[in-house]
């Protein structure tokens, strides 16, 4: 019994795609919205898929970068990582909108080595060196991804897209200013231009709380753009992402894509 | 339940608004007492919101003003939103100190600020209140702009406000 115990959990990992489904990745900050004197914004960073429950693992936030009004990086405080979660806590100041992301753009490799699998994970600065020129049976990917949050002192600035590469947001409607019943409009890029024909998955947080998962999703148009009617105030966690053939790394031609962001929708 | 309104400076207001026959806006809000173990005076803040739902003129903001607690003025959400979060606290006029229990009456000249600089339309008073450790509330009185004839409007909240009432005297 055990060994077919064993035989099953070994059929199933080989049965998972390339890269396996990972729990979801979010940013809970503590508060969206702050008084034009600012403060302080304590936010956890995590991957579970209790949303927003930090009880699987946590996020790693090595590539946390947070922008200010200004296009300023800001400095996180305070870093920590636990068991099931990281934190930080953010001083903010100068009013306007402040972009806090995790972006990770790395390459994931896997070959035979005498007949072995073999596993590799880099940037693609690193992949000359970490993948043997000669590998056999070799199978290269990019991931690209964004999990971000916004926060805003006083009036809300313009939180554009920036980067030009990956699946981002550039919203149409403020992610600051959302309220229960109105329609929010968000337009997603992929690589700088308007993200198409995507599914886009838009979840309140609180689901251990029902029975449903009670998913949104929506198809982004010719625009790149989807219309969100918030059902009700609260925190939410959306989620897009892709897989093509158009890696942006040299060398590599397939990729995944994806964004996820935590919004407040406040009350009327 | 009227405990204590203030007469003196609200006399002082009227007096110093022009001319007795001069058009103006008067409002009372009554701020209810309530049977809660913990009270704390409300945030309240009172506007006149135009058709666009933009703020076309503030009339007061009532919030904690000793101490550093301007970072609950976003917790009064529709002026926030509407425009709140534009405005520099304290401003000479417009902001003071939490009210008590009460009735408080408040009146505006129709010639002066910020009244003066209202374009002919439709527009709402909006007054909301937020209260620590208790709930958000707002209520709205339609009415037309410029005042032709007496008019009077009302509103009544269910727990944070009690009665508001809107007289516009021509």
């Amino acid at each position: 019994m055990k060994t077919l115990l064993v035989r099953i959990a070994a059929l199933s990992v080989m049965l998972l795609p390339a890269v396996g489904e990972a729990a979801r990745a979010w940013l809970l900050p503590s508060q969206t919205i702050l008084a034009r004197s600012g403060g302080w914004v304590a936010v956890d960073a995590a991957m579970a898929d209790d949303l927003f429950s930090f009880n699987q693992a946590a996020m790693p936030i090595d590539s946390l970068a947070v922008t200010g009004p200004d296009g300023q990086p800001v400095a996180a405080q305070n870093p920590t990582k636990s068991r099931t979660r990281s934190s930080f806590d953010l001083e903010l100041r100068s009013a306007g909108t402040y972009r806090i992301a995790v972006v990770d753009d790395a390459v994931m490799a896997r070959w035979e080595e005498d007949g072995k699998p073999k596993r590799w994970r880099g940037t693609a600065a690193e992949m000359a060196a970490g993948i043997p020129a000669n590998a056999a049976k070799l199978e290269i990917e990019q991931m690209q991804r964004r999990v971000e949050t916004f926060v805003s002192v006083g009036s809300p600035t313009d939180a554009k897209a920036t980067m030009g590469t990956g699946l981002e947001l550039a919203p149409v409607r403020h992610p600051n200013d959302l309220y229960a019943q109105e329609t929010a409009k968000f337009r997603f890029l992929l690589d700088g231009k308007p993200a198409k024909d995507l599914e886009v998955e838009v979840i309140a947080g609180g689901t251990r709380y029902r029975d449903q998962p009670a998913a949104m999703i929506f198809k982004t148009g010719k625009d790149g753009e989807i219309a969100i009617t918030w059902p009700a105030a609260g925190m939410y966690w959306l989620e897009v992402s892709l897989q093509d053939e158009h890696a942006t790394v040299p060398g590599v031609k397939s990729r995944r894509a994806s964004y996820a962001a935590t919004f407040e929708v406040l009350t009327q | 339940m009227i405990r204590k309104s203030r007469v003196a400076p609200l006399l002082a207001l009227i007096v110093c608004g022009g001319g007795a026959n001069a058009a103006d806006l008067s409002l009372s809000v009554e701020i209810p007492q309530l049977p809660v173990a913990e009270y704390h005076k409300p945030y309240v803040a009172i506007w006149i919101e135009g058709a666009d739902q933009s703020i076309a003129a503030n009339l007061a903001v009532w919030y904690q003003v000793r101490g550093d607690h301007t970072k609950w003025l976003p917790d009064l959400r529709q002026w926030w939103r509407r425009g709140g979060r534009d405005v520099t606290v304290p401003v000479d006029g417009l902001t003071g100190a939490t009210r008590p229990v009460g009735q408080h009456l408040l009146k505006f000249d129709a010639a002066q600020a910020p009244l003066a600089a209202l374009k002919p339309g439709k527009y709402e008073l909006v007054v909301e209140a937020v209260r620590e450790v208790g709930g958000r509330e707002a209520v709205r009185i339609p009415f037309e702009w410029p005042i032709k004839s007496a008019k009077t409007g009302g509103a009544k909240g269910t727990r944070e406000l009690g009665a508001v009432a809107l007289s516009l005297n021509p």
